[in-house]
């Protein structure tokens, strides 16, 4: 991938810290914080292994439309949603247990396609404007997501369940309680290290899915997408169909990162039917960023570091809040701030560094 | 090929042209911009371009037989391939991934079975070995693992020239799975290589390699069209030159009977001479009022290496070359609208980069070569077009009352009726859109609005592109009247040279970035020929 070729070439120490400023800047927020928080070693690793198995499959979803030079999928948030949709169904079937995410799973995949598809299309239509593009797509399904849950589950698509379904008889409650399957998939292969329990089963699931990337890119596919992601007139001179390069490359990180959202939601163990899927796009990408990760370039070190990383700061947030001013609604704020403050930074940062290359190239010329 | 002709909407670019090429001959192609060579190419290689425009007239005859190309795949598939000016390589793949782009070796695996053929993993090995091959067919030492973005151009035209040979190992293997002896037979081998231009982003040593390169090609029987404004490499190379000009064939010789004077003079000389026109030069003093030092500018195809030049107060200096070599950029560089460094004086003081508040500030004005895109706010009123910069640079039209500014309409159009009146613009009042108008119209719109300016120092870039004859002349004439009415200094930047030797004082030649030579407009046109090519000489 591009990341690694471009560690061979040496740099000065300051390139270096600019080309790192995101991570730097996590790593002393932590190194700062942790102290603070007060908390001890072994909750932080259960907090982090937690995290990690809940996010990784989430964020490792967004690194296919990198490839393909379409930047942080915004839409993945309608992965998300297919997910939901997906789980609601199943809850009210009263499946549970590892069937019961299968059985989500593959319930979410057609729509995830379906979803994916039309995305796919519509920036195909906004070249080169792709990441706020998705943004408002991510929006407006919000809306038909809410016309699908609120008003025709229940009337139209039968939901029998009284402990989903509003009193009023149509529409899905705020909270759906997943007590079927919570944590079924973490806790299905039980191994416990320094006090911490490790989701042994999803670790697996997400080292497949690693696998699956790595695989993906010696494939005749993955190959024209990092081709369609470099040089588009290029690809198509050569034969390649970029457009639908462009599509198939949504819809694989659609699929993905709904059932990414399966298997965050199986973590959690309650699902917000209305706000689940509303932050869960930016939080993703702001981790993948913080992982050193820019918008035309990602991998998957880039994942784990910024997973790491990232929810680090959101654990000890609160209690740093609190500690400090006296207040955890400060260590609250103080996250999503810093989630729209990293996108912002890492976007600008990007600019900055294609300005310089273009200086320097021309200084070389 | 035979008698082919071509037309574009009325306008004959191509007039029966013959010519026949045999295997492993090199052919040729010299001709200046707009002279036709690519279109000749584009129609041998079947381009959608070409039947898009309603097809072309004569026929192509490969080995006697009548061929038809509907796309340029069947071109390919007859042999031909063809290198582009531009590089269509990828910038951060390997060599050997840019030279088999999209026609990759696969393996077959599980997954295909159920996503289809583009879940084939990519055979790498098998890969490397037929870059190699093509790598080697071509002689020369590339690395297919390299990364493209880290070598040197020259190397990045032998990516390209080995992805066009490899392509018969292509056949080759289609036909060797497929099994079948038609197939085998009709699978025939590279036989006509088009290079357009290839050497003219080379050094002299990356130049040499290619050219061998190519001999060792038209050794092996493949021919060759060679395109290139280097004279001296196709005298090398070439079995036989071709000299195109206006769209038609001016010379077919062998090589052993020309020499660069010659070609040169073959390339320009104009059947019909225009006539230059009388210009009173008692306003030019030899004050030099813009001064360029090393001018250095980036911009996408139009590169300025090292730029130096001085104008004089008052007169018409002439920027010429030929398209590609810079002279776009120098004025778009000065103008802050494109990367550029070096030192810049306008009058004495030093004019800020990459600022275009600067040269504006200053006095100077610029009249773009993209009238639709910079030029012209195209849905606005004419009044506006003509105002709206002199209201933004030197407050002009606006009534003030306080501390509000006030458009004054009066004054606009007051103005715009002046201009239009000067210019002999066609237009129903000053009230209609941009749009609505000519070509050659809008022209003269942008120049009444960088007239409105009132400039110390005017650039125009290529102020006739597009226009009609008619239109042509008068926009050359209302620049030359502005400049003996009002002594404003004027750098014009023109493709056509003999439109800037019909007014110009002196003509500077941009050539490969820099500035070939100095030449007095009244210079004999082979003079300006053969600094266009690149021959440096000191006038």
């Amino acid at each position: 991938m591009r990341g690694e070729s471009s560690m061979n070439v040496k740099k000065s120490p300051k390139e270096l810290l600019i080309n790192n400023l995101v991570p730097i800047l996590f790593i002393l927020i932590c190194a700062f914080g942790i102290p603070l928080s007060g908390y001890s070693g072994s909750y932080l690793l259960n907090e982090i292994l937690s995290r990690l198995g809940r996010n990784s499959f989430l964020v490792l979803s967004l690194l296919i439309p990198v490839m393909a030079g379409m930047g942080m999928n915004f839409g993945m948030t309608l992965g998300a949603m297919a997910g939901q949709i997906a789980l609601i169904l199943v809850t009210d079937w009263n499946v549970v247990g590892i069937p019961a995410m299968v059985l989500a799973a593959l319930i979410s995949m057609p729509v995830s396609v379906f979803l994916g598809w039309l995305c796919g299309n519509i920036l195909n239509r906004a070249k080169g404007r792709e990441m706020v593009t998705g943004y408002i797509i991510s929006f407006f399904m919000n809306g038909v997501y809410q016309l699908v849950v609120l008003y025709m589950m229940g009337s139209i698509i039968p939901i029998s369940s009284s402990a989903l379904v509003l009193p009023r008889g149509y529409g899905i409650r705020n909270t759906v309680n997943l007590e079927g399957m919570r944590k079924s998939l973490d806790n299905l292969i039980p191994l416990n290290i320094f006090g911490a329990s490790v989701p042994v089963a999803t670790f697996i699931l997400v080292a497949i899915f690693c696998l699956i990337i790595i695989w993906f890119r010696r494939t005749k596919l993955g190959q024209d997408m990092r081709a369609v992601g470099q040089d588009m007139e290029v690809a198509r001179q050569a034969g390649i169909k970029v457009e639908r390069t462009r599509v198939l490359s949504i819809i694989i990180s659609t699929v993905f990162a709904g059932f990414g959202m399966i298997i965050y939601l199986q973590n959690i163990g309650t699902l917000n039917t209305y706000n689940s899927h509303s932050q869960i796009g930016m939080f993703s990408i702001a981790a993948l960023l913080v992982g050193g990760a820019s918008v035309d370039k990602a991998n998957i070190r880039n994942v784990f570091i910024g997973i790491i990383l990232f929810h680090l700061m959101f654990t000890i947030a609160p209690t740093v809040g609190r500690n400090l001013i006296g207040e955890a609604q400060l260590g609250e704020y103080f996250r999503v701030f810093v989630s729209y403050g990293v996108i912002t930074l890492a976007l600008v940062l990007y600019e900055v560094r294609k300005r310089r290359e273009q200086r320097k190239a021309l200084e070389e010329a | 090929m035979k008698g082919i002709s071509k037309e574009f909407s009325g306008n004959r670019v191509l007039n029966d042209i013959n010519f026949r090429l045999y295997p492993g001959e090199v052919l040729g192609l010299v001709g200046e911009n707009g002279a036709g060579k690519s279109t000749l190419m584009k129609i041998l290689f079947g381009m959608d371009e070409i039947r898009e425009t309603g097809g072309y007239g004569g026929e192509v005859l490969i080995d006697g037989k009548k061929v038809d190309f509907h796309s340029s795949e069947d071109a390919i598939k007859a042999g031909i391939g063809m290198v582009h000016q531009e590089f269509s390589l990828i910038p951060d793949f390997s060599v050997a991934e840019n030279i088999l782009l999209n026609r990759e070796p696969q393996r077959y695996s599980v997954m295909s079975e159920v996503f289809g053929k583009r879940l084939n993993t990519i055979d790498s090995k098998e890969m490397q070995r037929r870059a190699l091959k093509a790598i080697e067919r071509l002689g020369v030492a590339l690395d297919p693992d390299k990364q493209i973005s880290t070598l040197p151009v020259g190397y990045k035209q032998f990516t390209e020239i080995a992805r066009e040979l490899s392509k018969e190992d292509d056949a080759e293997e289609a036909a060797r799975h497929s099994k079948d002896k038609d197939a085998v037979a009709d699978a025939s081998s590279i036989r006509l290589l088009v290079l357009d231009e290839p050497t003219a982003v080379l050094s002299e040593k990356e130049a040499e390699a290619l050219l061998d390169a190519m001999k060792k090609l038209s050794a092996a029987g493949i021919a060759i069209i060679f395109i290139s404004h280097r004279l001296q490499e196709i005298i090398e190379v070439c079995d036989s030159i071709m000299v195109l000009r206006d769209g038609e064939i001016i010379k077919q010789v062998d090589k052993e009977e020309a020499d660069v004077a010659k070609i040169a003079n073959w390339m320009v000389g104009r059947a019909v001479k225009s006539e230059r026109v009388k210009r009173d030069t008692s306003h030019v003093s030899d004050e030099i009022v813009l001064d360029v030092k090393n001018l250095r500018v980036d911009m996408s195809g139009e590169k300025v290496h090292d730029v130096s030049f001085s104008v004089r107060r008052g007169e018409i200096f002439g920027l010429g070359g030929l398209a590609g070599q810079g002279k776009i950029g120098v004025p778009n560089g000065i103008m802050g609208l494109a990367l550029a460094r070096g030192d810049v004086f306008f009058e004495g003081s030093k004019i800020e980069m990459n600022k275009p508040s600067s040269p504006l500030g200053a006095g100077i004005a610029f009249v773009s070569e993209d009238r639709r895109g910079v030029g012209l706010l195209l849905d606005e009123t004419l009044e506006w077009n003509v105002a709206f910069s002199a209201m933004q640079v030197n407050g002009k039209f606006l009534k003030k009352f306080g501390p509000i500014h006030m458009r004054d309409n009066e004054a606009m159009r007051k103005v715009t009726e002046e201009y239009v009146d000067l210019l002999q613009v066609r237009c129903t009042s000053t009230k209609q859109k941009a749009r609505q108008l000519s070509g050659g119209n809008q022209q003269k719109i942008c120049l009444a609005k960088a007239f409105a300016l009132e400039p110390k120092l005017l650039f125009i870039s290529e102020p006739t592109r597009g226009i009609d004859v008619g239109a042509k002349s008068l926009v050359l004439q209302a620049l030359k009247r502005y400049n003996e009415e009002y002594g404003t200094t004027i750098v014009m930047i023109s493709s056509e040279l003999e439109e800037l030797r019909s007014i110009c004082d002196r003509i500077a030649i941009v050539h490969d970035g820099g500035i070939a030579g100095t030449l007095d407009a009244t210079a004999p046109s082979e003079d300006f020929g053969v600094l266009m090519l690149g021959q440096v000489k000191e006038a």
